[in-house]
C-alpha cells in the first residue's frame, strides 16, 4: 500500500465569492486533479468559504530562491518614489 | 393491490424507511471517522456522512409528525427496536475494506440519486422540498465514490482485485433496494414516491455506465432472502444499534 504521503502535493486557490480574487488557502494531498478539487471542496469550502476552487500541483508552481532575494527585493527598498505617495489628490476625487 | 387510501400512517412509514437508509448509512461511515486512509478522505467520508445524518434528521422529524403520536427525530432513531428499523440491509453492511465501502457508497449513492431526483415532484410537498435539499448533497456523494470506485478498479491489479470482490459480496444486496413492497406500491400509486422500476431502470443505466469505466464485471444477480424493509435484519445491525442507542438509553433524553 502506498502512502497517501506518497500521494503528489497540490495547493488550493479559493474565491470566496464572485468578483474576487482566488487566494491560497492551503496545500493538500491527492492523486490525481479530480480528487484534488474533491479534497479541496471538503477540506477548504465546509463553511462556505467558496464559490470556486483551483488547485495546482505544488511541483508546477515556479518560484523565486530566497537565496536571492538580496538582489531580487532589497533594491524596491529605497525607491519610494515609486509609491504614489507624492501627488496630490484633488478634493472632487473620492475612490481613489 | 390497489385502492388503499393514503394515510398519514402509511406515509410516515415510508417515510421512515427512508430515513431509516440514510441514518444507518451515515452510521456506518462514521465508523471511518480517524481511521480513513489519508487525513483527506477522513473529512470526505465525514463530510458525507453528516449530510446523511442529516437527511435522516429531516426524515425522521418529518416521519415523527405524520405519525402523530408526539415522537420526535431522536425517539426515532435512538429508541426503537432492532426490527422496528426498515433500513435496507445493504447499508448495514460492515465497512470491510476502504475499497467496500466505497462500493457500497456507489450502490446507494446512485440509488439515493435516482430516488430523490423523482422524489422532488411528489404528491407530498414537504417530502419533495426534503428530496431536493438531499439530492444536491447526495449528487457530490456520488462524485466523490464513483471518482474513488473508477481509480480503484482501474488502478492497479491489487486495487481491481479488492474492489471487484467487494462488488461481488455487495451486489447481492442490491435487490431488496428496488422490490417493491405493497408500501411501495401505494406511494407510486399516490404519487408520493416513484415506481421502483423506473428507478432501477435509471440506477442500472448508470452503474453500468460506472462499472465499465472502472473495467469492473458486474455480478450475477443470486436469489435474495434478506429484506430490511420488514424488519428483517443481518446480524450486522444489532451491533450497530447497541452503539448508536447506548447513550440515550444509558442517559435518556440526553442532549446537547
Amino acid at each position: 500500500m502506498t502512502d497517501s504521503k506518497d500521494w503528489p502535493l497540490y495547493e488550493v486557490f479559493i474565491r470566496a465569492r464572485g468578483g474576487l480574487d482566488h487566494k491560497h488557502v492551503g496545500s493538500l494531498h491527492a492523486t490525481d486533479a479530480r480528487m484534488a478539487i474533491e479534497h479541496a471542496r471538503d477540506l477548504y469550502t465546509r463553511r462556505q468559504e467558496g464559490v470556486s476552487i483551483w488547485v495546482v500541483l505544488s511541483t508546477q508552481i515556479v518560484a523565486s530562491d530566497p537565496a536571492d532575494a538580496d538582489a531580487m527585493f532589497e533594491p524596491a527598498r529605497d525607491k519610494v518614489y515609486r509609491h504614489p505617495t507624492f501627488y496630490d489628490i484633488p478634493d472632487e476625487v473620492k475612490t481613489l | 393491490m390497489s385502492g388503499e387510501p393514503l394515510t398519514d400512517d402509511s406515509r410516515f412509514r415510508y417515510v421512515l424507511r427512508l430515513g431509516d437508509l440514510s441514518l444507518i448509512l451515515g452510521q456506518r461511515l462514521g465508523e471511518w471517522v480517524g481511521h480513513s486512509p489519508a487525513l483527506e478522505e477522513d473529512l470526505g467520508l465525514a463530510n458525507i456522512a453528516l449530510d446523511l445524518i442529516g437527511q435522516a434528521r429531516m426524515l425522521l422529524s418529518y416521519a415523527g409528525e405524520l405519525e402523530g403520536k408526539g415522537r420526535s427525530e431522536d425517539d426515532l432513531a435512538f429508541l426503537r427496536e432492532h426490527r422496528e428499523y426498515s433500513n435496507a440491509v445493504l447499508v448495514e453492511q460492515p465497512n470491510g475494506d476502504f475499497g467496500q465501502t466505497i462500493v457500497r457508497q456507489v450502490l446507494v449513492d446512485a440509488f439515493q440519486v435516482e430516488l430523490y431526483q423523482r422524489l422532488r415532484n411528489s404528491a407530498d410537498e414537504h417530502l419533495g422540498a426534503i428530496a431536493g435539499k438531499a439530492l444536491k448533497e447526495t449528487q457530490y456523494h456520488l462524485r466523490f465514490s464513483s471518482g474513488w470506485l473508477v481509480r480503484l478498479g482501474d488502478g492497479t491489479e491489487f486495487s481491481h482485485q479488492r474492489v471487484q470482490t467487494a462488488l461481488d459480496s455487495l451486489w447481492l444486496y442490491t435487490v431488496e433496494l428496488f422490490a417493491p413492497d405493497p408500501l411501495d406500491r401505494q406511494m407510486a400509486q399516490c404519487a408520493v414516491a416513484p415506481a421502483l422500476e423506473d428507478v432501477e431502470k435509471a440506477w442500472s443505466a448508470r452503474i453500468e455506465a460506472l462499472l465499465a469505466e472502472a473495467t469492473l464485471k458486474r455480478p450475477a444477480q443470486r436469489p435474495y432472502a434478506w429484506f430490511g424493509k420488514r424488519g428483517e435484519h443481518s446480524e450486522h445491525l444489532g451491533y450497530m444499534l447497541a452503539e448508536m442507542q447506548f447513550m440515550q438509553r444509558t442517559h435518556p433524553g440526553a442532549r446537547w
